[in-house]
């Protein structure tokens, strides 16, 4: 049996391809991006060693600061919004529609497949104010309330509340599961041993449910976060970072510095930086859920 | 705590157990505001997906003469022609699905091996190259992307679909492996011992036993591979430049700019094209694909 199972050429022939693949195309990349860090160019204008010099640059860098800041506030809203409304809804499937809830959770889930291109492409149509009104100006035109017809994703003050609004409604079914299939795991008994001690909803939800959903919580803010700080694709099609830089999270700034600046040495520092930020936080949340024994 | 909750709790739980049964109007009533709630909700989450669809078949009059609200008068199914051949959809599209496809069978297949090899066959470092996939779950593709396009450069292989293939192909394995190393675990092995036992190779186990043991578990898992290539925009748009090899989200991004701004009616046929695939999916199988990402995120 042990010589079938730890066969080496059956053992290379199985995770060999896999393994090969990953470390070329994942492995390599990471230390070779660790290395770029320390130079300065491009593929086509070749490299210059210059040492310490794009760190440097980086902790004097005020786009830089405005990124980390904007990126940062972006994910604690958006993660936050996620998760709260996740919640909310996770609590409505198990306490109000009970066994019904099955349709509404998957329609409530149907924006998590979608494109999100082609979400932000229907949002900024949503939002537009030319050539002409989109849904909500002309809504608003149509109650009189001019006054508050905008250019919503031309300023960065509305910008960042459609954004996150966006990001919020898109994943909110997803944590909405998630966290549902904590709470159906959590043993009726111990329910209704809770309302026969005369814990009523608000209460029963925060003294009962809340903390027994902790573990499976910490877990969701993690994900989140995880994504939020990564995000890209909403705002690349939203707002392009714009106007100017208000809404420029890293990911942003290290594609232009990437590829419209062509500074490979300085884009794999920011690089680095968010890398570590996901890191920080995944490690800071951990360290949090265990300190108040979660 | 049993014993005292059921000698004090009795009274008012049976007392609002009464009144709520005494009278089904009253019931009714006090259900309506968490009945719109709920409906409210549903239309958040739907609406905007009807609306494309709705406003996918609206004639360009119809954007400035009639609320942005209102149902289409005629069916411009024109719009759709006109994103298919002017707006370049037909292009993007093919190229989406030629980057896809592809990648879904190579990673469902190294994946399911890898998984194999991993969870199933004992060798000392199984455990350290397990740790070596952990490791992509958590690193942010950014830091990857630029060696990537240098040695992509170098290779010729940008604007090739190559290049869009084995990127998602390598990304998407740590997680294939990990939900199928899972599986492995939990179902598969004294079967697959008792079958070592009476004499079948290790090659017929793999066939014969496990790769049926995971059939289920491959479809979910390619299902979710499934929406994360189709919605790719970063590989996409860094390693396609030339615009005939844009992929649907990259091709997507580049409308705003040109006609997107003017053209409203194949605007919305277009993002409609690069929802639909999406949408269709769900709506047949959304039970796998919700249990499907749920077990990736509780993994990853």
């Amino acid at each position: 049996m042990n010589k079938v199972l730890s066969d080496w050429r059956a053992i290379a022939v199985f995770v060999g391809p896999a393994l090969l693949l990953y470390t070329c195309i994942v492995l390599i990349p990471i230390f070779w991006s660790l290395g770029l860090t320390a130079y300065e160019g491009s593929p086509i204008t070749g490299f210059r060693l210059v040492g310490a010099e794009n760190f440097i640059r980086l902790i004097h860098d005020a786009t830089f600061f405005k990124a980390l800041w904007f990126g940062t506030r972006y994910a604690l809203f958006v993660s936050a919004g996620q998760v709260i409304f996740g919640l909310l809804l996770a609590l409505m499937y198990a306490f109000y529609l009970k066994k019904t809830s099955a349709l509404v959770r998957t329609l409530v889930f149907l924006p998590v497949v979608l494109p999100t291109v082609a979400v932000a492409q229907m949002v900024s149509k949503l939002f537009a104010i030319v050539p002409q009104y989109g849904l909500i100006n002309s809504a608003l035109h149509a109650v009189h309330l001019d006054s508050l017809v905008q250019a919503w994703l031309g300023q960065g003050s509305t910008a960042f509340w459609i954004i996150a609004a966006m990001d919020i409604w898109k994943a909110m079914g997803f944590y909405a599961i998630l966290l549902y299939t904590g709470l159906v795991e959590i043993p009726e008994e111990t329910i209704e041993a809770a309302r026969l001690d005369g814990a009523q909803g608000w209460s029963l939800a925060r003294f009962v449910v809340l903390p027994l959903l902790a573990p499976i919580t910490v877990a969701s803010l993690i994900f989140s976060l995880n994504g939020t700080l990564k995000v890209f694709d909403s705002i690349m099609a939203l707002t392009g970072g714009g106007p100017g830089n208000a809404t420029t999270p890293l990911t942003l700034l290290f594609y232009r510095t990437s590829f419209t600046y062509s500074e490979y040495g300085y884009g794999s520092t920011l690089a680095l930086t968010l890398a570590l930020q996901c890191l920080i936080v995944t490690l800071l949340i951990f360290w949090r859920a265990r300190k108040s024994g979660a | 705590m049993q014993r005292t909750s059921q000698a004090q709790g009795t009274n008012p739980a049976a007392a609002g157990h009464l009144t709520a049964t005494t009278s089904h109007s009253l019931q009714f009533l006090q259900r309506l505001p968490i009945t719109l709630l709920v409906l409210l909700v549903v239309f958040i989450a739907v609406y905007p997906v009807v609306w494309i669809f709705m406003s996918s078949l609206k004639s360009s009059v119809e954007f400035s003469s009639s609320p942005m609200w209102a149902l289409p008068h005629t069916l411009a199914w024109d719009n759709y022609a006109r994103a298919w051949t002017e707006g370049h959809m037909s292009k993007y599209f093919v190229n989406s699905v030629l980057a896809v496809i592809p990648s879904l069978v190579l990673v469902i297949t190294l994946g399911v091996m890898a998984a194999f090899g991993l969870e199933i066959m004992r060798w000392k470092l199984s455990n350290l190259a397990s740790l070596v996939f952990l490791v992509g779950i958590m690193v942010p593709i950014q830091i990857v992307i630029l060696p990537l396009f240098t040695m992509y450069f170098k290779a010729h292989l940008l604007d090739t679909r190559i290049a869009l293939i084995i990127t998602y192909t390598a990304f998407g394995l740590p997680l294939v492996v990990f939900f199928l190393a899972g599986y492995f675990k939990t179902f598969a092995r004294e079967i697959i011992e008792a079958a070592i036992m009476d004499g079948a190779t290790i090659y017929q186990v793999f066939f014969k036993i496990a790769l049926p043991m995971v059939m289920n578990a491959l479809v979910t898992v390619a299902l979710v591979q499934f929406f994360f290539m189709w919605n790719d925009l970063l590989i996409s748009l860094t390693f396609t430049q030339d615009p005939d090899m844009r992929t649907i989200q990259s091709g997507l991004l580049a409308f705003t700019g040109q006609y997107g701004q003017r053209e409203w009616g194949p605007t919305f046929a277009s993002i409609g094209l690069a929802v639909a695939p999406t949408v269709l999916v769900y709506l047949l199988l959304n039970q796998m694909v919700m249990k499907g990402m749920a077990a990736g995120a509780v993994k990853g």
